[in-house]
């Protein structure tokens, strides 16, 4: 069977041990975590988490109902149309011509954030697959270090 | 409103939830809790010799009666001890509440005394869990814990109570209806699904009926007669749906799976149709997956949307309860199924029911655990419920026993968990004391929970464990015979204590026996006596249970035989 690509927004109640419900049922049953985020929702009781899976549609329909079956979690959004967007930070050396960083980290809605001693902090958040291509035209800038985001989504 | 600690609150919701009796082991960290249980007197107390009997016996309850079970252990190996309880009951959907006590809130995470990371253990093992961090909600706490425990699909919900919680004082006001915004479980099931469903069975040629544990839960078996009946289609049942229909109900197949009749597992190999209702579609029933009644389209009514097209592709989901979806499909049914159109059909069954009928070879030399398992029917058929552990005592007891009702059979079928099967027979007597409570065991299973001789001495709880003895840890034997060309590697039992001497030391009876005669003496003996009793039966050493589909084969694929 064909394996997919899906990002599934999942709304929980904010309470003590939820997200270890969330791996615990990832791990237990043998699914993929590539990434996931959390952060309370503004102004209410619960929290969003985008996870995104891979798997064959049988697998997928599989994850949806047992995160539907968690009892602390209100709602899962399995959404095709959704923007998603991910963010990555990176220390770059300012050996570095920080003018062409600095130019593309633009290209990807980013920006030089941070300078310091050594190093720059830049940034660039966009489509997970355009922050993949960011990401390997960094290299020839010698990034010391690069953090990623994790996806985040939301339907539109 | 009143004003009280959190331990009383614990006693006085299990008395809003009208529990009448409470399974349990007493500790540090649940002290305060007792000394309640000592000053009130709103339900028993059953006082277990080890905290996974206690968790077993309120499940046994659970199962006899459909109530929630209820069971309270402490802190650390307290808790811990439990954990196969819980996992027993999770794996076959049984109401129970447990309650454990932890060490208090300020010393959580410090490695302190009897801690252990108790709601971390039974996350993947309950229906949900809950820590509780104040005295303030414990009454909501454990109004939720009793709600989800038998709503939805049942199943057991742990609460950790830290001691200083159970200390503090707080308002009790014990919420009357519970009502959760993320969990709405869905009872009516969809009517057109419904209708078509109908539309599917009247234009089937070779439908089966798949019964599953759901209907026992949702105490749907009368209507599952009902339209069994008003439509002539043969059904099958798993292990978990025993009793549903009559065991000599003529629609009946019996058993289906891995130690299923010929004839139940050839109709799912062959059916066009598969009608199942509540059954998980588990390795054992199914065998090999594209083999699986491969050419039948499938129906599935379950109330756990998870549970359908899980493992097989299902043509008519419904999703509902059970009991609300039959009693909306009978009338149909009755209106629109014609049973004659199924002749052709049921009578090709009745030729591989004659073909290969249940069958084994009596003996006058040795007892058959077949023939011990049928003289009990004989005797106490319908009067009694029967349990069992697990091994191939307790697949025998699924095959020859003559079930008549729902709730009678009660077995760990999804965890197979040994040692249930004794104090799961004392929460079973504690439920319906007016019936016999049989445990059917075997010499390996027997010796997993034999302190409880002690506690069901002491409430008088006289179950009768009946021990297939054939000094071997069998099941496991009958495999090594089969697949591993008789290595036995420790399966051997023949070392063995005196049954008979180790049921009197606790103050039960004790009989051995080797004969027909001796059986039906010790039998009627222990009955009349009304006590705890161990009944040493000696059966042949090498009887197999047959049917047998290897594990991973074909349903169709049936050991029939085995010749040495």
């Amino acid at each position: 069977m064909k394996i997919e690509r899906r990002v599934i927004s999942v709304i929980v109640l904010n309470e003590h041990g939820v997200l270890s419900r969330i791996t615990g049922l990832f791990a237990a049953r043998g699914y993929n975590i590539e990434t996931l985020t959390v952060a309370p929702i503004p102004g209410s009781k619960y929290s969003r988490l985008t996870i995104v899976t891979s798997g064959s549609p049988r697998v997928i329909e599989q994850i949806i109902k047992q995160l539907h079956k968690l009892i602390p979690v209100y709602k899962v959004i399995e959404h095709s149309e959704l923007v998603e967007k991910e963010m990555v930070m990176a220390k770059i050396p300012l050996e570095e011509r920080l003018s062409d960083v600095e130019a593309l980290c633009r290209a990807y809605n980013g920006n030089i954030v941070n300078i310091g001693k050594d190093t720059a902090i830049i940034m660039a958040a966009d489509e997970p697959s355009r922050i993949k291509n960011f990401i390997e035209a960094l290299k020839r800038f010698n990034p010391k270090e690069i953090v990623r985001s994790g996806v985040v989504a939301i339907e539109r | 409103m009143a004003q009280m600690s959190g331990a009383q609150m614990v006693v006085e919701a299990m008395r809003e939830e009208g529990v009448e009796v409470v399974f349990g082991y007493p500790g540090g960290a649940i002290m305060n809790v007792y000394d309640e249980i000592y000053k009130h007197k709103y339900f028993q107390h059953i006082l277990t010799r080890h905290e996974q009997a206690a968790v077993h016996a309120a499940d046994g309850y659970a199962r006899a009666t459909g109530k929630v079970g209820v069971a309270f252990v402490t802190s650390g190996p307290g808790f811990t001890n439990a954990v196969t309880g819980l996992a027993t009951a999770y794996m076959d959907s049984i109401p129970m509440v447990v309650i454990s006590g932890q060490v208090p809130l300020s010393m959580i995470g410090t490695d302190a005394f009897q801690e252990i990371d108790a709601v971390g253990i039974s996350r993947p093992c309950t229906k949900h869990n809950f820590l509780v961090k104040s005295a303030e909600e414990l009454p909501l706490i454990l109004a939720e814990a009793f709600y989800l425990a038998r709503s939805g699909r049942p199943g057991p919900v742990h609460v950790d109570i830290p001691k200083d919680v159970t200390a503090q004082i707080g308002e009790f006001d014990y919420p009357k209806e519970v009502r959760l915004e993320t969990y709405k479980p869905t009872i009516k099931g969809n009517s057109r699904q419904i209708r078509k469903a109908v539309e599917a069975i009247s234009n089937a040629k070779k439908p089966v009926f798949y019964l599953g544990g759901g209907i026992i839960h949702s105490n749907s078996a009368d209507l599952v007669r009902r339209i069994v009946a008003a439509t002539q289609i043969p059904a099958v049942e798993t292990l978990m749906a025993r009793g549903t229909l009559r065991y000599d109900d003529p629609m009946l197949l019996g058993m289906v799976g891995m130690h299923g009749t010929y004839a139940a597992n050839m109709a799912m190999s062959e059916a066009d149709l598969l009608i199942a209702l509540g059954p998980r579609f588990d390795d054992r029933v199914t065998g090999k997956l594209s083999e699986f009644a491969k050419y039948a389209k499938i129906i599935h009514v379950d109330i756990d949307p998870s549970s359908i097209g899980k493992l097989v592709h299902v043509d008519y989901p419904i999703v509902g309860d059970l009991k609300a979806v039959l009693e909306e499909m009978a009338p149909l049914i009755e209106q629109k199924v014609d049973p004659e159109r199924y002749e052709a059909w049921r009578e090709i069954l009745e030729r591989y029911q004659e073909l290969h009928p249940l069958t084994y070879e009596d003996s006058d030399k040795v007892l058959k655990p077949e023939w011990v398992i049928q003289r009990v029917g004989e005797k106490l058929k319908g009067k009694a419920r029967i349990s069992t552990d697990v091994g191939q005592h307790q697949m025998w007891t699924a095959q020859y026993y003559p079930f008549t009702r729902p709730r009678e059979f009660i077995t760990s079928g999804g965890l197979g968990t040994m040692g249930f099967g004794f104090p799961a027979a004392m929460g079973v007597k504690r439920g319906v004391p007016d019936e016999i409570s049989i445990n059917f065991s075997g010499d390996g299973s027997i010796l997993m929970n034999i302190q409880e001789l002690m506690t069901a001495v002491e409430y008088r709880l006289p179950v009768i464990n009946i021990i297939l003895n054939n000094n071997y840890l069998g099941m496991v034997r009958q495999w090594q015979t089969f697949f591993y060309d008789k290595r036995y590697a420790e399966t051997d039992l023949s070392m063995q204590p005196d049954f008979v001497k180790l049921a009197e030391s606790f103050g039960g009876v004790g009989y051995r026996v080797k004969t027909k005669e001796e059986f039906d003496e010790a039998l009627d003996d222990a009955i009349s006596k009304g006590v705890v009793a161990l009944i040493d039966v000696v059966v042949d050493r090498y009887e197999n249970v047959l049917p047998m589909v290897p594990a991973g084969g074909s349903l169709y694929n049936m050991l029939l035989e085995y010749k040495d």
